[in-house]
């Protein structure tokens, strides 16, 4: 059955399918999110959770299905929907020469943020003055995934796409992470976010959606109640 | 424009920190052009082949220059945060192609003074316009096709080797204009200075359209595979 899109759907995926090197990544997913709605992905590693995310950031083409993005077809033209979105993959897109603040600085500057934006996201994720003058390549793990989620931060986008964005970070940093999502959802913006986390009382309380062999299996609304694959 | 000038920024800014203009390509030009003397061995010989060599040795080093530019952007996945930060691919290309415009013009302007030095060429006042001239267009077609076949493989296995193969093709008539056109402007019995100038007019268009089908078609041959 097509579902109907409204001005306040953010993503709207109908039985889309998306084959990478000939094999179906997603297999036909079907779900709709709405504008500032916070979604966790779960599901076993290598059930679509990330092919998902980066479907819906228009970097993998759709083979089948329907797959609309901020009302954007996505096999019409998938790299209009970019400009929306805030993607943070398993790598952290930093460039090893450029400290922790330039890389955050060189994020704000292309898309027109204040030097003030950048101290605030620095602040946000407790970067110090320390680490935010050291080379990206000389950050830890941890530090190198701060800079990048400050980097997000900056980028305002309308929809964020995390890719196990509390992966490498310390409890502290954890609770500050779901307090930011918390906020960015509150100003309007729309969340969706992989995790492997089960047994973290967390801050959030999200949607949790699960996939299963690349199909949604599990659909659990913010509010406990179960639903099925929509 | 002004975020191609971000992107150019960040680029240099990279490769400042890096040196690898300073420490490995400019070193490498100018052994080249040390060998290349020592395997002509001959005076006349050298300062008649010297305006090709600077160029031929140029054409090698941008390939580093270029190759470099693209590792930093798909390293740590980078270039996907570019593809995602509402910057038009546009601007990307004209960021990625000035910074390595600005490289390849100091390394340009060395290969010219080590001809100087090691071959003995000479440019005689008039002819001096005519040298800079075509050492600005030659440098910014050589950063729009190095820039634009960068993109082609920047996601491909084995780049390395792929963009020598792809480009070099593609700049043997930048090469020739540029070597005739700095031939001129070292006053050489073979060519006058007006010649050198419609060789500069080559280069100019040269440089045009490709700087114009990189822009063109940077956003698809950045798109992701599946």
């Amino acid at each position: 059955m097509q579902a109907v899109t409204t001005n306040d759907t953010a993503i709207q995926l109908n039985d889309a399918v998306v084959a990478l090197g000939g094999f179906p990544a997603l297999a036909g997913v079907s779900v709709t999110v709405a504008k500032g709605e916070l979604v966790a992905l779960r599901g076993a590693n290598g059930t679509g959770k990330s092919t998902l995310l980066r479907l819906c950031a228009g970097l993998v083409p759709l083979s089948r299905g329907t797959a609309r993005v901020f009302n954007v077809d996505l096999a019409e033209d998938r790299s209009a929907v970019r400009r929306h979105v805030g993607l943070l993959g398993h790598r952290n897109g930093l460039y090893d020469e450029l400290t922790a603040r330039e890389n955050v600085e060189f994020t704000a500057s292309l898309v027109g943020a204040q030097a003030r934006d950048v101290d605030d996201a620095l602040l946000r994720l407790r970067i110090d003055a320390r680490v935010a003058s050291t080379r990206a390549r000389a950050l830890s793990a941890g530090q190198r995934r701060r800079t990048a989620l400050a980097s997000l931060v900056v980028r305002r986008a309308q929809l964020w796409l995390l890719d196990e964005p509390h992966a490498g970070l310390d409890a502290s940093a954890r609770d500050e992470l779901d307090c930011i999502l918390a906020e960015a959802t509150s100003a309007g913006a729309t969340v969706l976010y992989t995790t492997h986390e089960t047994d973290r009382p967390g801050r959030l309380v999200p949607r949790t959606v699960t996939l299963v062999g690349g199909a949604v299996a599990r659909d659990i609304p913010t509010h406990g109640q179960s639903g099925g694959a929509s | 424009m002004k975020q191609a000038l971000v992107v150019a920024r960040k680029d240099l800014l990279v490769e400042l920190r890096a040196r690898l203009l300073l420490v490995r390509v400019a070193p490498f030009a100018l052994l080249v052009l040390v060998l290349f003397a020592v395997a002509l061995d001959s005076e006349p010989l050298i300062l008649r082949a010297a305006a090709g060599l600077v160029w031929l040795t140029m054409l090698f080093s941008s390939l580093l220059l270029v190759q470099r530019a693209y590792d930093v952007e798909t390293q740590d996945a980078a270039l996907e945060v570019l593809l995602t930060s509402a910057v038009e691919p546009a601007q990307v290309f004209f960021g990625k192609l000035l910074a390595a415009f600005v490289q390849l013009l100091m390394l340009a302007v060395l290969l010219v003074l080590g001809a100087v030095v090691l071959y003995g060429a000479t440019v005689s006042g008039s002819n001096v316009v005519l040298l800079v001239t075509t050492v600005v267009s030659a440098a910014w077609g050589m950063a729009s096709v190095g820039t634009l076949y960068g993109a082609v493989v920047a996601n491909m296995n084995g780049r390395d080797s792929l963009l020598a193969l792809l480009a070099l093709p593609v700049l043997a008539p930048l090469l020739i204009g540029a070597s005739r056109a700095t031939e001129a402007a070292f006053g050489s019995q073979t060519i006058d200075a007006a010649n050198g100038w419609a060789w500069v007019a080559l280069l100019a268009v040269f440089s045009v359209v490709f700087s114009a089908a990189g822009a063109a078609a940077f956003a698809t041959l950045l798109e992701p595979e599946a």
